[in-house]
């Protein structure tokens, strides 16, 4: 019971100017339970990896299997699979369509042919786990503001009773509030109902935070793929792909500097070398001078 | 799949070609030349002689052959209904009759004639747009429409109008090619039912796209309006156009060859029973 990719690759517009090489031999494995970042930025690949995942692309080079399923053209086992892995795209609010909320969250579930009742039950559920109250079940969707919207799109994945969720930049133009509540529902729904989930970013600080497991990808190549703790020490050399450490590290090095305890995962020497910067800069008098100034 | 991916008319793809750096006055008016002489055409002999014209074109644009053809994809329906159309309702000489329908000698020709017009229409259409961005299609046609703005002709604003839908065609592929993949993701069937079946699935594809159009088309008019965007009177050009020798001679050079192919066409009725 797994998503198993293995060297998968894909080139969009082969044989003409236009042709780009996506992905090249990506191999990871998503768990049931489990949290996997992807980072990376613009135009690594991020989003084509997703679509894989989900079977609206089928692998050109390699394989994806979703719990022993195959992801091929033709297969037959398409529609399986997209019942299996939810998947939520970036800005998901525009893809709402329906006169109420309610029938937009029941689009999915209704699509998987589901009974009436059991339609019902899975919209009250999945519009409780993100906070849309019943009262609004009959207004448009159109009629709520842009965080709202996303929670709608959201909860019409989730009435789908996915076993994998997958999320690209879900957390993509809402303000703090709105993304510290997703991303504590997104925990809450790992832990609660073991959903593996697998998100799409370029926030580097939130991948070290919620995942069990970073996929950190350039120019369509896995360039990392290990632990948060196993990621810190490869910054240095992360920065040569465009990914600024995250700010509480260099908020760290500077408390440090002053002489404030900061307890941290990761020895002196690594932390600077991630800053880029030298690692007996902390202990120089005159730079925590400079910081306290 | 990526669904929209074969739509290639609209484009621009940038290569460092002849054709490519050719002034877009010179495109334009050889464009519209071409197209004259596509409809001049009777003879399957010079429908076979454009087609081969289409693969020579494509070579020096740098081009894949292929990505050319993608272009006429979009017609390809109409270009079917309107060869069915007149294979089975045009009168002449009977050959075959499948129940109330005749199709005719004259029919044949007629559905093959009108079918090739409107392929090659497109191809060639296509590689204007294939061949010239946007913003060199825009000042071209504000260059030749220019003469009539004395009599009042808004030449700027037709211009812009026409560089801002071609300009809008990849992206609104690309937003329907993502709200198709979006609802799919959620079990839409897309491509599954009859005729009926397919267009009432398509409606929760068309209304996020129509909402993304409408406010796309709100966002483009504030950002034109911020920056003082007032129309063409006293605009000046970063680069201003420039017509050069070889825009002569490659413009004298598609003149001829639809004057050759034309005689080619009145000459071959000696021989060769025309399509038309």
């Amino acid at each position: 019971m797994s998503i198993v990719v293995s060297a998968l690759g894909y080139t969009y517009h082969p044989g003409t100017p236009l042709e780009t090489v996506a992905l090249e031999d990506i191999s990871f494995q998503l768990e049931p339970g489990q949290w996997i970042s992807v980072v990376g930025h613009t135009g690594s690949g991020k989003s084509t990896l997703a679509q894989h995942l989900n079977g609206l692309l089928p692998p050109q080079r390699g394989s994806v299997e979703v719990d022993g399923i195959p992801c091929r053209k033709g297969e037959g086992r398409l529609r399986e699979i997209r019942r299996i892995v939810g998947l939520v795209f970036q800005y998901p609010e525009q893809q709402l369509f329906a006169e109420t909320v309610f029938d937009e969250i029941s689009y999915a579930p209704r699509n998987w042919s589901c009974p009436e009742q059991e339609v019902e039950r899975r919209v009250r559920t999945a519009a409780e786990r993100l906070g849309i109250p019943e009262a609004t079940f009959q207004r448009s969707p159109f009629h709520f503001s842009g965080g709202e919207k996303r929670k709608i799109a959201i909860a019409s994945v989730l009435a789908a009773s996915p076993r994998y969720l997958v999320l690209d930049e879900p957390t993509a133009g809402l303000d703090t509030t709105s993304r510290k509540e997703l991303l504590a529902l997104l925990k809450e729904l790992r832990s609660s109902e073991g959903l593996g989930i697998l998100l799409i970013t370029h926030d580097l600080e939130m991948a070290l935070e919620m995942s069990s497991r970073i996929l950190l990808l350039h120019e369509g190549r896995r360039f990392f793929w290990g632990t948060p703790d196993e990621l810190l020490p490869e910054l240095t050399e992360r920065n040569a792909v465009r990914l600024a450490p995250p700010d509480i590290l260099a908020l760290s090095s500077r408390l440090l500097s002053r002489g404030c305890s900061v307890p941290l995962t990761w020895d002196w020497e690594t932390l600077a070398n991630a800053l880029n910067r030298d690692p007996s800069f902390i202990l120089r008098k005159n730079e925590a001078d400079e910081c306290a100034s | 799949m990526r669904f929209l991916n074969h739509m290639t008319f609209g484009q621009y793809i940038p290569t460092e070609s002849l054709i490519h750096r050719l002034d877009p006055r010179c495109k334009i008016l050889a464009t519209t030349l071409l197209l004259t002489g596509i409809f001049l055409a009777d003879h399957a002999v010079v429908y076979i002689l454009w087609g081969v014209a289409l693969i020579v074109l494509a070579g020096a644009s740098k081009l894949p052959i292929r990505m050319v053809l993608g272009s006429a994809r979009p017609v390809l329906i109409l270009v079917l209904f309107t060869g069915l159309l007149h294979l089975f309702f045009t009168d002449g000489t009977p050959l075959v009759s499948v129940g109330p329908l005749v199709i005719t000698r004259e029919g044949i020709r007629l559905a093959a004639a009108m079918s090739f017009r409107l392929v090659f229409l497109v191809l060639f259409a296509s590689f204007l747009t294939l061949t010239t961005s946007p913003m060199e299609l825009a000042d071209g046609i504000e260059s030749l429409f220019s003469p009539l703005v004395r009599f009042g002709f808004p030449a700027h604003e037709l211009a812009m109008m026409m560089t801002i839908s071609l300009r809008f065609i990849p992206t609104l592929l690309d937003e329907t090619d993502r709200i198709m993949k979006a609802q799919i993701a959620r079990g839409a069937m897309l491509d599954q039912g009859n005729f009926f079946r397919r267009l009432q699935s398509f409606l929760p594809v068309l209304i996020p796209l129509f909402v993304i159009v409408f406010q796309r088309a709100e966002d483009l008019a504030v950002a034109m309006e911020s920056r003082c965007y007032k129309g063409g009177s006293g605009r000046t050009r970063m680069n201003p156009l420039c017509w050069k020798n070889s825009d002569s001679f490659a413009l004298l050079g598609v003149a001829l060859g639809i004057v050759l192919a034309e005689c080619a066409d009145r000459n071959l009725s000696w021989f060769v029973t025309p399509l038309l």
